[in-house]
């Protein structure tokens, strides 16, 4: 934090005045079925060069906070009630609130004093214009400049964002950006007119952990050269205990608590931040529940041997000759940034892929081992019964068409095992099994919430009682106080059904709480395999040690930026310019 | 690029002969040939015809000779000569027939499209920013009307208003005295005052279905976040809207123009026969009818080769306008 003090406040602003007053916000959504309130009663400040970071779980209304402030909230939502108060360098205030959201009061303020970035970098900038002509525009709209002064900043700009070959970047598009370079070019747009607030909506949600970390330090950097001050909106304690200097939690739109960074993660008063923390700090160790289980007997016939797997798509090597064992009753983690392959390798497992090269050796419980890479027909549906998959989204997942008890029941009834009332009582039993109340069978499941729902793929996959299940980034759709719950019981139904899990993360809390070994993956390269603990308290291979250095710990007295380093292959040094 | 102009030109060529074989094979499957129809006209007419005339005939037109022979011979003449053989029932070469229609047809068509998109695009971009608007609800029901009433009854019912109500002379593109007069400013008055009626009627049928298109495709851009983006920026709306989601909203329509230029041709056949049109439309079905081979194979070939022209101009035209078509 006192990287952040040491700025000296710009002599305009009266000594002590916020920047920015919210007070008794209430933002609305006329619905059909009656107003909703989406912000509810909201009061809070941002003094200059600070940070305040709004922390919640979906639904909470902290986007359309953000959102209110611009006054872009999106149709039908507007502003009830309250006040928004931006105290401008030249002692002038004005109530943001007040205008209309089409006048060109706010509309002044908008990209000038207060600029804002969104959380999916791809979609937030235009397909069918250039980076440089979204940047450019800017600067002519507020600051009048002609054609070729705006060029110049903007290649200043792009430079000051640290993209490499500025003049050449200007002319290209998003989509021939990765998604950290998108970024990058959002906040040099945003940047543009040295705004005095940048609002960052999630702006680094949908980046890998070591891009994440890259950003988040530029934004650092740039709000102690300009002194603005930021109001970051994210759902990960990691990140707010690692840049905030006060905190805002909201739930249901409702502030729960709001004061400095240091009380909200050492001295929370309120029962839902702690919860919150609370459910964040479970994640930074191993799961009760594997704690009181007796070791692993790492002497049985692995239940799967993979060795030597490949799979290309044409040039890509999406896998990259991976050898790696399952035991029985063992939860393997696979873990690594987007563009790794290991989505790849769990539909290998799958065979949703015909593997390229190489062995998939599974143990059936006779005894009989077979390769999965070379099944077909009756053999491989019948392995198919025994390998189950969970996916990670829980809403793409699941048929909006069919109701749950159809999509739990359906593996029974297209394998000829259970109908009729058989099959209904197998379906309730199914659903107790995994906490959801058999009642509410007949319903679809836009009636349930993301975590119930990720319960009931979970039904579904043990459905037939698998011995193996791949669990393909299975909770990190859900909000994090949900998270835990379907891990824990994820590994209730380990013990209760003798499963191994192939559980595929980039979270390195979740591998932590969950997996007793853990394989690391690099660009279809398997570079690390061990115990859990080992890998992810002091891993071998420079590349974990770099991925595990990028993770923002949830401990804002731990703040040691300087440990942070990206991983370079050896041989060949890329530019990182790999897709997001 | 030019490489890929290039490389669709030459696959032009073998779907052009593919085509035109086929078209030359369809229109002689029905049974009989010109000379039965032509008999057949001249029967109703209580004229006999006897064998030896009609072999007469069919030896004269080439129509005893194998189909593949007439089709090689025919596709020889346009190769070599551009010559698209003659009419059997205009006794006129074909290719004067089809130009001598095509420039009327040309002016109603460019007419009735640039008159559809000044009132589509407008209102659909209206009626997708001010959804479920007293205005979009107004139009909305303007364009299910559009849609709904045939296009041939919209043309009876103005014909008979205009005529009635207001006098006007309706049916065809011309005064009778200017008809068979040279182009001169007066006989440009006169085209004027008679081409508002066809094209009104067309023009209210396409926009309906064009402001739907537009509507749809502006509310698929407009809640996305590029939008937001700009809006944060400060840009004014109709600025906005103009430059961002307008502009994606539009590539729909750069693909409509593969099937834009044949419709030149083929499109409101019904429209221009119920109000007498000297278009291409009738004199196509006509050829149709009578089995006038080579003036409905021309006919085929050109709405065929307008086809692969108008699919090859909207592909290049939108790897122009959208940077993610032409740099991936």
């Amino acid at each position: 934090m006192t990287d952040v003090l040491s700025i000296v406040p710009r002599p305009s602003i009266a000594a002590g005045k916020p920047l920015l007053e919210v007070k008794n916000l209430v933002t609305e959504f006329a619905l059909r079925t009656g107003v909703f309130r989406a912000v509810d009663d909201l009061s809070f400040s941002i003094e200059p060069g600070k940070t305040l970071c709004v922390v919640g779980e979906s639904g909470s209304g902290k986007s359309v906070t953000a959102r209110s402030i611009l006054q872009i909230v999106d149709s039908p939502g507007e502003i009830a009630s309250g006040s928004i108060l931006l105290h401008r360098p030249d002692g002038t205030s004005l109530d943001l609130a007040k205008l209309n959201p089409r006048s060109r009061a706010i509309r002044s303020v908008r990209g000038r004093d207060i600029a804002m970035i969104f959380q999916e970098p791809m979609s937030s900038l235009s397909p069918v214009h250039t980076v440089g002509d979204q940047i450019t525009e800017v600067l002519r709209l507020h600051l009048n400049m002609s054609k070729a002064q705006a060029r110049t900043e903007a290649i200043s700009l792009l430079r000051q964002v640290e993209i490499p070959d500025p003049e050449k970047a200007l002319d290209r598009y998003a989509f021939q950006y990765s998604g950290g370079m998108r970024q990058r070019a959002m906040i040099a747009m945003a940047l543009a007119c040295k705004p005095q607030l940048l609002i960052a909506d999630e702006p680094t949600t949908a980046l890998d952990v070591t891009t994440q970390a890259e950003i988040l330090d530029l934004i650092k950097r740039l709000q102690q050269s300009t002194g603005m001050a930021v109001l970051f909106i994210t759902h990960d304690m990691g990140v707010v205990a690692q840049i905030a200097d006060d905190v805002l939690v909201m739930h249901h739109g409702v502030a729960k608590e709001y004061g400095p960074v240091e009380q909200i993660f050492h001295a929370p008063q309120d029962p839902y931040t702690r919860m919150l923390i609370g459910s964040v700090l479970k994640l930074e160790q191993k799961a009760e529940i594997r704690l009181a289980r007796p070791p692993l007997d790492t002497t049985a016939e692995p239940i799967l041997t993979i060795r030597n797997l490949s799979m290309h798509f044409g040039d890509m090597k999406a896998l990259n000759d991976v050898s790696i064992a399952l035991l029985p009753g063992e939860t393997l983690g696979i873990v690594g940034e987007s563009g790794s392959g290991k989505t790849t390798m769990g539909r290998s497992i799958m065979r949703l892929y015909d593997p390229t090269g190489g062995e998939m050796l599974y143990r059936r419980a006779d005894g009989k081992v077979v390769d999965l890479a070379k099944l077909e027909g009756a053999e491989l549906k019948a392995a198919r019964r025994e390998l189950r998959m969970v996916f990670q989204d829980p809403f793409g997942s699941l048929n909006p068409r069919m109701t749950v008890a159809q999509v739990i029941g359906e593996p029974l009834l297209v394998n000829g095992i259970a109908r009729g009332k058989e099959l209904d009582e197998r379906v309730c039993h199914l659903m107790d099994q995994v906490g959801l109340d058999p009642a509410g069978r007949e319903r679809y499941p836009h009636a349930f919430s993301g975590g119930q729902r990720q319960r009931i793929g979970i039904a579904r996959a043990i459905t037939l009682n698998p011995r193996i299940i791949v669990a393909d980034e299975a909770t990190s759709a859900l909000d994090v106080s949900v998270r835990f719950q379907v891990l824990d019981l994820l590994m209730r139904l380990q013990d209760e059904l003798g499963l191994a899990y192939i559980f595929i993360s980039h979270d390195i809390g979740v591998i932590r709480y969950m997996c007793d070994r853990v394989g690391v993956m690099y660009r279809g390269k398997l570079v690390e395999v061990g115990e859990a603990d080992k890998v992810c308290n002091a891993p071998d291979h420079p590349y974990t040690q770099a991925l595990i250095s990028a993770i923002p710990r949830p401990d804002p007295r731990d703040r040691d930026r300087s440990r942070r380093f990206r991983y370079t292959e050896p041989s060949q040094v890329k530019n990182g310019s790999t897709a997001g | 690029m030019l490489k890929f102009i290039v490389k669709r030109l030459f696959w032009m060529i073998p779907s052009l002969f593919a085509v035109s074989f086929l078209a030359f094979v369809l229109i002689q499957l029905p049974p009989g040939d010109f000379v039965t129809t032509y008999i057949a006209t001249l029967a109703s007419s209580n004229e006999v015809v006897d064998q030896n005339t009609a072999a007469q005939l069919r030896e004269r037109f080439g129509l005893d000779q194998p189909m593949l022979i007439q089709y090689l011979k025919w596709i020889w003449g346009i190769l070599t000569r551009g010559d698209f053989g003659i009419s059997f029932e205009w006794q006129q070469p074909v290719s004067g027939l089809i130009w001598e229609r095509m420039a009327l047809t040309l002016v109603l068509a460019l007419v009735s499209l640039i008159a559809t998109w000044a009132l589509a695009l407008p209102i659909g971009v209206y009626s997708a920013v001010k959804k479920y608007s007293i205005g979009d609800y107004a139009f909305t029901a303007f364009t299910f009307f559009g849609l709904s009433i045939p296009s041939f009854l919209l043309a009876l019912v103005l014909m008979y208003v205009a005529a009635v109500e207001f006098g006007a002379d309706v049916g065809g593109l011309f005064s009778p005295e200017y008809e068979m007069a040279s182009w001169s400013l007066a006989k440009m008055y006169d085209l004027l005052t008679h081409l508002w009626l066809p094209v009104a009627i067309l023009a209210i049928s396409s926009t309906a279905s064009l402001i739907r298109v537009m509507r749809a495709n502006m509310l698929d851009e407009l809640p996305k976040p590029y939008v937001t983006t700009a809006r944060a920026k400060g840009l004014s709306e109709f600025r906005l809207l103009i430059k961002y989601p307008l502009r994606i909203a539009l590539n729909p329509f750069i693909s409509t123009i593969a099937w834009l230029l044949p419709n030149l041709i083929s499109g409101s056949v019904v429209v221009a026969i119920v109000l007498n049109l000297p278009t291409a439309a009738p004199l196509l079905l006509q050829s149709l009818m009578a089995q006038d081979m080579y003036l409905a194979g021309a006919f085929v070939l050109l709405i065929c080769a307008l086809t692969l022209i108008g699919s090859l101009i909207s592909d290049i035209l939108l790897a122009l306008v959208d940077p993610r078509i032409r740099l991936e």
